[in-house]
């Protein structure tokens, strides 16, 4: 469990206001980089994702409070991110002709 | 409960995260699915979300769950800090701002599924070209034939292309189609496309997500006045299980915004 | 008490520490590990059994293919055979819920939920598991699972028939209990996903003081790795269904291929664009580690009984470990070798390949260490011992075909042949089943206080020890010959109707080997009520849950054990006796 003084917790609400904003403006940016039509599908593929995983370490590391627990949690979810991606990417390589590896 | 030296955690919040992980593959497993099937689209066939999807509405409902995010862990918060009555009005802003969130979901799905295609086998004439594909309103049907008014035709700015907004006001009289000319007639419900389909699946399941975090959350708004008398540290750790979840569900729909809508 | 942890009810239920629970709760809404373990046993052995049937009446049509299957052909239904012969649909629907009863109603319910409930948390010195009535709900939902998928015997067109594999567009398409099938799977998914939960977090938090990690027995880090397996893979499939039952139900085209013409009708109500190989992703990236889940909970057995049998400590405990858990992490990066054939390309099947291939070294690691244990022991041949003895040459000779089907090369030859239905059987029958077998009978007595009957005990294990391979090793040869799998009549090839003398072996094995379980069926009802009494410890085993009485009361142990030492002292130079339980100091 997190830190549980009382003034600990109010330090946590600054916190959680400020990561509001961030999100807010990180949507705002999101929405108005793909206004933007000259990217190429790879270019905007690669922004929105950036910019995604900024905004869902916020979430994952002030809202779930990921950033002050224990080594064994983080292991168990970097495991999982791994096999995330690996789900992800793989198939899709299968169906390329060759791989440039 | 005592939070265990090994992991830093009571067994109730080990269990979410190992949850949450498993969730995280289901997930990925229609992340995975996308792109297959993006990549295997025959080349133009895969549109754009913005040129089918509404984009104001969803900006909306990311902005409305980011919100419900903060008010949730806002309500962990407030019962750390001993203040029950902050933290269960917390907890029912959180539920209110998820029901929004359910009622905009509601109108863009009803949106695609009041709106048709008609697939031909001869084209057609119609806005001075002819087409295969007709999209619009259906109006009667019966065996032979079947009468729909048509969108009227995008404009040379891309992004008035939004079924809701073009099928209102002037447009032209509807067309008849024999059934005989018809291959297919669909909705724009899952079964019009794959890109369809996955949106469906992936936001259909998404909002089951958020329903079963709502029914959680409206039962500690009626039940946590006695557990708050009685047993008022599992109540705070049920709090923070359930915002964890939450944060999650919000975690879901920051990736499945992009990927959907603006790609 | 233990922590009632948050769930989707999240109720936070009456204390019954107090209060007898009455007949409902205390036998069949139970939340306490043992009897559920004991539900999921009894259940999975039941649809094992049923699977067994399955096999049986196919096996009929594969060594006397279209004649009439004695005593009950004629209750046959018309979607399965005509006037009491097969037809090839009611072949197909038999060949897919045998498949898919054995491995997802059977081996991994016995397997994990049967003998790693009631186990391991007395190996760890825990009352209970970590949250019991997640326990209790994952049996239910798994009941309901199984119920579920049995119903689509009972579907219009029969029962789901396209393979355990259920690939598309063949599963989309057809007119079958397919649609039962799939919300089974997604039933019994989600019974697994609750389960997994439960034995991470108990196994990590709720061992007893002093049992460090490398103090637990070897059957408790195979159920740790197993439940990662079933936690982390499992929701892929769980996915995939859902989307072939939108495909199905709903008319989407994720696995409906553009221009695709069934039987002569172009399937133009589809989209079109899907992709068929999504669905085989999806289902591999499960069902690889989920043969993994199939084995590990036998090893485990195996390992106990034999440090128990051998009166020595296991040799390579850490290798043992470090195995075990590399083998774990590398199963989720191998399943495209089950896709070979799919046209994906040299450099992915390469990849594929060297994962398959280095996956091998950690089972090889296992079953050497488990070997070289028995050097210069003084083994007793106890029932248990028969059983995990003869799972080590049956594990190798599974794990060694394994390899041709590893190999891209070889594997053109022997894909979707007999081959691989020897391979994976030999892994899974004489491989799990026997340690499962190894693990009822040494079991038995923490469970009931009494003793399984040694004698019948031989009489079941030698006749089947001999024909299960009568079953399967012929199939190797069949394989190499060229008959193909999920084939009803081989006889209509040259090369099948040349191989065909070993079907035959095949189908009488089968039928002798069903003889032979009748002694163990026996064996386990009468033993239940009239085996022979037996002490706490009737084996001098030295875990934990042998310290406990049998069988143990609610709540385990009548004082909270300490650990003081490893999980095999036996044999300890000095000691007065030849064991040492986990939870006495070793004298100085």
């Amino acid at each position: 469990m997190s830190a549980g003084s009382v003034e600990d917790i109010r330090k946590h609400v600054r916190v959680y206001v400020m990561v509001f904003v961030a999100l807010a403006v990180l949507t705002a940016i999101t929405v108005a980089v793909a206004e933007f039509h000259f990217l190429t599908v790879p270019q905007a593929v690669a922004i929105a994702l950036f910019v995604a995983v900024i905004k869902g370490s916020l979430v994952a590391c002030y809202f779930m409070h990921l950033i002050s627990e224990r080594g064994m949690v983080l292991w168990v979810l970097l495991l999982c991110a791994f096999f995330f991606i690996t789900l992800l990417l793989i198939p899709v390589l299968t169906t390329q002709e060759s791989v440039g590896v | 409960m005592e939070p265990h030296p090994i992991t830093g955690m009571y067994n109730g919040k080990f269990g979410i995260w190992l949850f949450l992980a498993s969730e995280v593959m289901l997930f990925g497993a229609l992340f995975s699915t996308y792109v297959l099937l993006r990549v295997g689209a025959e080349p133009g066939t895969w549109p754009r979300g913005d040129s089918i999807l509404n984009v104001p509405l969803a900006t909306f409902n990311t902005i409305v769950l980011i919100t419900s995010s903060v008010t949730m862990v806002m309500s962990w918060a407030s019962v750390k800090m001993h203040d029950f009555a902050k933290g269960r009005l917390y907890l029912t802003l959180t539920f209110l701002l998820a029901a929004t969130f359910l009622v905009v979901k509601y109108f863009e799905y009803k949106a695609k599924l009041t709106h048709h295609q008609v697939e031909l086998v001869q084209p057609v004439t119609l806005h001075g070209h002819d087409v295969l594909k007709i999209t619009g309103h259906l109006g009667e049907q019966t065996d032979e034939f079947v009468m729909i008014a048509p969108d009227p035709p995008p404009e040379p700015d891309e992004h008035s292309s939004e079924p809701t907004r073009s099928s209102h006001g002037g447009h032209p009289e509807e067309m008849r189609i024999e059934r005989s000319n018809i291959t297919r007639v669909t909705d724009f419900g899952p079964r019009h496309s794959t890109f369809l389909a996955i949106y469906f699946t992936l936001t259909g399941l998404h909002g089951l997500h958020i329903v079963g975090g709502m029914v959680v959350i409206l039962y500690f708004m009626i039940t946590g006045a006695s557990a708050w008398q009685t047993m008022p540290e599992k109540y705070t750790n049920r709090i923070e299980c359930t915002g964890l979840y939450w944060h999650f569900v919000d975690l879901v729909w920051i990736f499945l915004f992009p990927v959907l809508y603006l790609l | 008490m233990s922590e009632h942890g948050h769930g989707p009810q999240g109720r936070h239920g009456h204390d019954h520490h107090g209060d007898e629970p009455g007949f409902w709760q205390k036998y069949v809404f139970s939340v306490d590990h043992k009897v559920i373990g004991i539900q999921y046993t009894i259940t999975s052995l039941l649809f094992l059994f049923f699977g067994f049937c399955l096999m049986m009446i196919m096996r009929w049509q594969l060594a006397y293919p279209n004649s009439v299957v004695p005593v009950i052909g004629k209750y046959l239904g018309g979607a399965m055979a005509s006037g009491g012969v097969l037809v090839g649909d009611g072949y197909n629907a038999l060949g897919a819920m045998h498949g898919t009863i054995m491995v997802f109603l059977g081996i991994v319910p016995l397997g994990v939920g049967g003998f790693g409930n009631f186990v391991l948390p007395l190996q760890i010195g825990a009352p209970d598991m970590a949250f019991p009535r997640l326990n209790m709900a994952s049996y239910w939902v798994y009941f309901l699972g199984g119920v579920v998928m049995l119903g689509s015997f009972f579907a219009p067109g029969g029962a789901a028939a396209s393979g355990w594999t259920s690939y598309t567009p063949l599963a989309v398409t057809a007119l079958s209990g397919q649609t039962w099938w799939l919300f089974g799977m997604v039933l019994l998914i989600t019974s697994s996903l609750l389960g997994s939960v439960n034995f991470i977090v108990t196994t990590v938090q709720l061992r007893a003081r002093g049992l460090s990690f490398f103090r637990l027995p070897f059957f408790v880090w195979a159920q740790f790795v197993t439940a990662f397996l079933l936690l982390l893979a499992f929701p892929p499939l769980e996915a995939a269904g859902v989307l072939q039952l939108m495909d199905r139900l709903a008319g989407t085209s994720f696995f409906m291929p553009s221009g695709l013409v069934v039987s002569g009708v172009p399937q133009t109500q589809y989209s079109g664009g899907g992709s068929p190989l999504l669905w085989q992703h999806l289902f591999w990236f499960l069902a690889h580690p989920e043969v993994y889940v199939l084995i590990l909970p036998a090893m485990g057995i195996v390992a106990e009984v034999i440090a128990n049998n051998t009166r020595k400590p296991l040799w390579g405990y850490k290798s043992l470990v470090y195995s075990v858990v590399f083998l774990g992490f590398m199963s989720f990066v191998v399943w495209a070798h089950h896709m070979f054939m799919t046209g994906m390309g040299t450099a992915l099947s390469t990849f594929f390949q060297a994962t398959t291939m280095i996956i091998s070294v950690p089972s090889v690691i296992i079953l050497t260490c488990l070997i070289i244990s028995l050097y210069r022991a003084s083994i007793r041949y106890t029932v248990p011992m028969l059983f995990a003895l003869a799972f080590l040459p049956m594990f190798a000779i599974g794990g060694l075909t394994g390899l041709p089907l590893g190999l891209t090369a070889s594997d053109i030859h022997l894909h979707d042949t007999y081959y691989v239905i020897g391979h994976f059987h030999y892994v899974v029958a004489p491989g799990t089943i026997f340690g499962l077998f190894a693990g009822i009978y040494y079991w038995f007595p923490k469970v009931t206080g009494r003793k399984m009957s040694d004698l019948l005990g031989k009489i079941h294990f030698w006749p089947s020890f001999i024909f299960i391979n009568g079953i399967f090793f012929p199939m190797f040869f069949s394989g190499m010959a060229g008959v193909l799998r999920r084939q009803f009549d081989q006889t209509e090839q040259i090369h099948g109707a040349a191989a065909h003398g070993l079907t035959v072996m095949s189908s009488w094995s089968a039928w002798l080997l069903a003889v032979a379980q009748i002694p163990f069926i026996f064996n386990f009802f009468w033993s239940i009520w009239k085996g022979r009494k037996v002490t706490d410890n009737p084996w001098e085993a030295t875990t934990l849950e042998w310290s406990a009485p049998s069988p143990p009361p609610h709540g385990n142990f009548a004082t909270v054990p300490v650990v003081y030492c490893g999980p095999y002292e036996y044999s300890v130079p000095g000691q007065k006796t030849d064991f040492c339980p986990q939870h006495v100091a070793l004298e100085a």
